[in-house]
C-alpha cells in the first residue's frame, strides 16, 4: 500500500500526505506573496504595481478585456449547457509569472516527458520492450480501451506519434512542481494561451515595460513547421497541412478556427475531405487537391467510419486505410490516448527511467491505482479526502472532488469504484498553488494550474515559454477546468530580476 | 499606378538605384474549400436578402398609410408577401395579411427560413463555419448583428409605441449591418476567389430582390396606366424606387418626374444604377470572367452569365414593353435561378 509515485526517496519522504492535502487549516504555496507579506523576486514589480493601482483602473481593465473577447467571439460551449451554448471563459487580467530559471527546470521535464510518451508509443506499437521486460503490466496496455491494435506494426512517418502535447502541471512549493495530467491526444487550450497574451499587451503596456516577458505569439509557426516537418515521404516538397474539426458545435471549435487561421490551412471538416486510392484529398472549387498531413481534433473513435465507429459522420470513409498505407500523416497519430491514461501516467517515471535511462525531471502526482485491490479498500474508506477520476476521463468529467462532495456524491463514486475499480485512480486533494486574481472584490488568491504545449517534430521538442494558466475563479475551488466554471490567465515566463532591482 | 501614387512612393523611397529584390517562386495559390466558398456565396446573400426585406418593410408601411384616393389600395402586406417570396409559406399559417403579422412574419418569425431573423442567424452559422475564411471586420458585422438581434428580440413584449418605435430602430440597424457587411467585404477581403464568391452571392441575389419588386408591381409600371397630370400610382412608383434606394438616383439619371418605364428602364437597364439587373450582372460576369481566368478554365456558368448579360445590354425598354414586361421579369427570374445553380455545381460542391 502506498504512492505509485517512484520519485527517489527523499522526495518520497516528503510527500506525505499532510503536504498535499487540504486538511484542517489550509496553507497553500502563494506565487505571490511570502508568509511574513513580502513578494517574491519574480512578483516584486507586478505586487507594486497592483498595490498603487486604484480599484477603478482595474475594473475598467476587466471589463475591456471581456468587451475585446466578446467581439473577437472567443466562446466556449458548454456540454450539458444548453442555456448557454456560447458561454465566454472567464479571464483573469494579473498574470501569473514564472521567473527564466523556474521554466528552464519546467521545460527541461517536459521535454524529458514527451520523448519518453513518444518511445513508449513507438515501442507498445512496435517490438514491446517495455511489455518483455515487465516494467507495467502487459493488460494495462493490450487492454487498454485506448490501445488501438489497428496500430499494431504500422510504421507511422518520422516516428512521431504525439506531435502536440498538454502536460498539466500544478506547482506546491517554492520548487515543487509535478505533472498531474498528460494530453496526449488532442489538447484544447493553447488559442487562449495566445489570445490571453494579445489582449494583455493590448490593456497593459505599462506592465510589459516593466518586465522582459517570454513571447508566445511564435507558436502558430513553430507549430506549422512541426507539421509540416512530419509530411509522409511520399509527399510534394510542398506538403499540404489541415486541420479537421468535428465543426461547429464542436466544444472548442473556436480554437480549431483561430489556430487554422494563424496557421495559414485550411479548416475542413470529415465532408471536405475524401479518399481515392489510399490517397486524401480535399473539395477545393478547383476540383480535388492532395492533403499531406491532417492536425486532427477529432478523437480517434471518429475518424473514419470504416474502421472506427460506423455512425460517425465527422470522420472521412477510409482515412484509416490512406494512414496505414503512409500516405498521410495525422497529428497526433492513432492510438496516442493509451499513453495519457491517467493508470498508464502512474508508470510515468518508470517510463522514462526505461527509455531515456534518467530520473524523471517532473515528478508525479501521487496516485493511487484502484484496479489494486488494498489501496481500493484504502480509496473506498478515505472518498471523503481524495479526488478521484475515470482513467480515460477528461475536462474535468466523471470526476469526484471529495472534500467538496455531497454524501450522494460519495455514494455514487462507492458504486462506480466497486463496479469497475479499474477505471479509476484517486489522488489527495492537492494543495494547488495560488495567485492573485483580481475579483469585484479585489485581489485576492485562488489555485491555478498550467497547461504548457509541447510540440514535437522531426527535428525535436519544442515547448514555447508559458502556457495556459487555468484558475479556479470560485473561492477555495480546486477544479480550475473551464467546462467547470474555470478561468483563464496569460502567463508570462520573464527573465530573472537581479536581487534587489526591484 | 496613377501619377500620385508613383510620387507618394518615390518621396518615400528617396532617391537613388532600385535596390536588387531576389526573383522568388510564385507562392502557390491557396486552395478554397468548395464549403467555404459555399458558405461565403450564401452568407453575402443572406445579408442581402435581409436588407432587401427591411427596405420592403419600409416602403410598405409608407404605402399603406396612404389614403385610398392616393392609390391606398389596402393588399399592401400581400404584396409585400409576394414580393419578397414568401405569400406561399404565410398563408400555410395565417389567412389574412394584415401589418402585424406579416411585419412579424418578416421580420422576426423563426419559423419563415427567410424572415430577417432566419437570414441573420443563417448568416452567422454560415459565419462562424468560414470563420477563417473571414476578415475580423467581416466576422465583427456579422457577430455583432447578431448580438444585436437577440439584444433587440430580449426587449420584446414591450408596448404597442415602443414596439413600433424599436421596430423603425431595427430595420435602420438591419440596412446598416448591410452597409457594414458590404464595406467590409469591400474594404478588406483579399483580392481572390473566396472574395469573388462572396461577391457573386451578393449580385445574384441582388438582381433577385431587383427583379421580384418589379414582377410584382409591374402592372403599375404599364404605359397605359399613365394619366396626365399625377397619377394614383404616383406613391406605387415612389415605393418601388425607395424599395431599392432609388428615389434620388432616379431624379439624376432623369431630371424628370417619375414615369412608370423610366423607373422599369432604371432598375432593368441602367448600368450606372447600383441595384439595376444590367449593374449585377456587369459584375456577375466580370467576376466570373476573373475566377475563371484564375482557374484556368471555364465552364457553364460563365455561358450562361454571358448569354444573359447580352440580353439586358443589347435591349431598350421600348422592347422589354413589346415582348411584354411581366414576360421579360419572369424569365430573367428563371435565369437567375438557373445561373445561381450552374455556379452551385461548378464550384460549390
Amino acid at each position: 500500500m502506498g504512492f505509485a509515485s517512484t520519485c527517489d526517496e527523499e522526495r518520497q519522504a516528503r510527500l506525505s500526505l499532510g503536504e498535499w492535502a487540504v486538511d484542517g487549516k489550509p496553507s497553500f504555496f502563494d506565487e505571490m506573496t511570502r508568509d511574513g507579506g513580502l513578494a517574491r523576486p519574480p512578483y516584486q514589480r507586478l505586487a507594486r504595481w497592483l498595490e498603487t493601482a486604484p480599484t477603478e483602473l482595474l475594473a475598467s481593465r476587466r471589463s475591456q478585456a471581456e468587451l475585446l473577447f466578446r467581439r473577437i467571439g472567443i466562446t466556449f460551449a458548454v456540454y450539458g449547457d444548453k442555456e448557454a451554448t456560447e458561454r465566454l471563459i472567464p479571464f483573469d487580467i494579473v498574470p501569473r509569472i514564472i521567473s527564466r530559471s523556474e521554466w528552464t527546470k519546467l521545460e527541461a521535464g517536459l521535454v524529458q516527458r514527451v520523448k519518453a510518451i513518444n518511445l513508449f508509443l513507438a515501442d507498445i506499437y512496435g517490438a514491446r520492450d517495455i511489455l518483455r521486460a515487465g516494467i507495467l503490466p502487459a493488460d494495462l496496455v493490450l487492454r487498454n480501451p485506448q490501445f488501438r491494435p489497428e496500430m499494431v506494426g504500422r510504421r507511422i512517418p518520422h516516428g512521431v506519434y504525439v506531435h502536440i502535447a498538454g502536460i498539466d502541471i500544478v506547482r506546491i512549493g517554492e520548487s515543487d512542481f509535478y505533472v498531474l495530467e498528460d494530453n496526449a491526444r488532442t489538447p484544447s487550450g493553447v488559442s487562449y494561451m495566445l489570445e490571453n497574451r494579445e489582449v494583455m499587451m493590448r490593456l497593459f503596456s505599462e506592465l510589459f515595460a516593466l518586465h522582459r516577458v517570454a513571447p508566445v505569439e511564435n507558436y502558430a509557426d513553430i507549430l506549422l513547421a512541426t507539421l509540416r516537418s512530419v509530411a509522409p515521404r511520399t509527399s510534394n516538397a510542398d506538403p499540404v497541412a489541415v486541420l479537421l474539426t468535428p465543426g461547429i458545435y464542436n466544444s472548442a471549435y473556436y480554437e480549431h478556427s483561430f489556430l487554422a487561421d494563424k496557421l495559414g490551412i485550411e479548416l475542413v471538416e470529415g465532408r471536405d475531405l475524401f479518399v481515392r486510392d489510399d490517397i486524401v484529398f480535399m473539395r477545393t472549387t478547383e476540383g480535388p487537391k492532395r492533403v499531406d498531413v491532417i492536425y486532427r481534433r477529432i478523437d480517434d473513435d471518429f475518424l473514419d467510419p470504416l474502421a472506427f465507429r460506423p455512425d460517425s459522420a465527422l470522420g472521412v470513409p477510409g482515412l484509416l486505410s490512406a494512414y496505414q498505407e503512409g500516405n498521410v500523416t495525422l497529428a497526433n497519430a492513432v492510438g496516442t490516448g493509451v499513453a495519457d491514461d491517467k493508470a498508464i501516467y502512474t508508470y510515468m517515471p518508470e517510463i522514462i527511467r526505461f527509455y531515456l535511462g534518467e530520473e524523471a525531471i517532473l515528478g508525479n502526482v501521487p496516485t493511487y491505482r484502484c484496479r489494486e485491490p488494498d489501496t481500493l479498500k484504502y480509496v473506498l474508506a478515505h472518498l471523503g479526502e481524495l479526488v478521484v477520476k475515470e482513467v480515460n476521463g477528461s475536462g474535468g468529467y466523471g470526476m469526484l472532488v471529495g472534500p467538496h462532495a455531497t454524501r450522494g456524491q460519495i455514494e455514487a463514486f462507492e458504486r462506480k469504484l466497486n463496479n469497475d475499480p479499474a477505471n479509476f485512480i484517486a489522488q489527495p486533494t492537492l494543495a494547488l498553488s495560488t495567485c492573485p486574481t483580481s475579483l469585484e472584490s479585489g485581489i485576492a488568491p485562488r489555485h491555478v494550474d498550467l497547461r504548457p504545449f509541447v510540440l514535437t517534430g522531426s527535428q525535436g521538442v519544442t515547448v514555447v515559454p508559458g502556457g495556459l494558466t487555468r484558475v479556479a475563479m470560485t473561492e477555495g475551488s480546486l477544479v480550475v477546468n473551464s467546462s467547470q466554471g474555470g478561468g483563464t490567465k496569460d502567463t508570462w515566463v520573464i527573465d530573472d530580476l537581479p536581487a534587489g532591482s526591484a | 499606378m496613377s501619377a500620385s501614387q508613383s510620387q507618394t512612393q518615390a518621396q518615400r523611397q528617396g532617391p537613388g538605384p532600385a535596390p536588387d529584390i531576389p526573383e522568388r517562386h510564385a507562392p502557390p495559390r491557396h486552395a478554397l474549400l468548395s464549403r467555404t466558398a459555399d458558405n461565403l456565396f450564401w452568407l453575402a446573400r443572406l445579408i442581402e436578402r435581409a436588407d432587401f426585406l427591411a427596405r420592403i418593410i419600409e416602403a410598405t408601411q409608407r404605402l399603406a398609410a396612404l389614403p385610398q384616393a392616393y392609390g391606398g389600395t389596402g393588399t399592401e402586406w400581400e404584396s409585400a408577401l409576394v414580393s419578397s417570396g414568401a405569400a406561399e409559406a404565410f398563408h400555410a399559417e395565417q389567412a389574412t395579411a394584415d401589418e402585424a403579422s406579416v411585419i412579424e412574419f418578416l421580420a422576426f418569425s423563426p419559423k419563415n427560413p427567410s424572415s430577417i431573423r432566419s437570414c441573420i442567424e443563417l448568416a452567422r452559422t454560415n459565419a462562424r463555419s468560414v470563420r477563417t475564411a473571414l476578415t475580423v471586420e467581416m466576422w465583427d458585422a456579422v457577430n455583432g448583428a447578431w448580438l444585436e438581434l437577440k439584444r433587440f428580440e430580449a426587449a420584446l413584449g414591450l408596448s404597442q409605441p415602443s414596439r413600433s418605435d424599436r421596430l423603425a430602430r431595427f430595420l435602420d440597424f438591419v440596412k446598416e449591418t448591410s452597409l457594414r457587411f458590404d464595406g467590409s467585404v469591400y474594404r478588406t477581403m483579399l483580392r481572390n476567389d473566396a472574395y469573388w464568391f462572396s461577391r457573386l452571392g451578393l449580385y445574384i441575389e441582388r438582381a433577385d430582390n431587383t427583379a421580384r419588386i418589379l414582377d410584382v408591381k409591374y402592372h403599375v409600371l404599364l404605359p397605359e396606366t399613365e394619366t396626365i397630370g399625377g397619377s394614383l400610382d404616383y406613391f406605387q412608383w415612389a415605393a418601388i424606387l425607395r424599395a431599392v434606394s432609388a428615389l434620388t438616383a432616379y431624379h439624376w439619371v432623369y431630371r424628370e418626374n417619375i414615369r412608370p418605364w423610366l423607373i422599369a428602364d432604371l432598375l432593368i437597364l441602367r448600368p450606372e444604377m447600383p441595384l439595376s439587373l444590367r449593374a449585377s450582372y456587369n459584375s456577375v460576369v466580370e467576376i466570373l470572367d476573373a475566377i475563371a481566368k484564375a482557374y484556368g478554365r471555364q465552364g457553364q456558368a460563365q455561358r450562361q452569365a454571358r448569354t444573359a448579360l447580352a440580353r439586358l445590354a443589347n435591349t431598350t425598354i421600348d422592347q422589354v414593353f413589346q415582348t411584354g414586361l411581366h414576360e421579360f421579369i419572369t424569365a430573367f427570374i428563371g435565369d437567375n435561378t438557373r445561373l445561381g445553380l450552374a455556379i452551385s455545381e461548378q464550384y460549390l460542391v
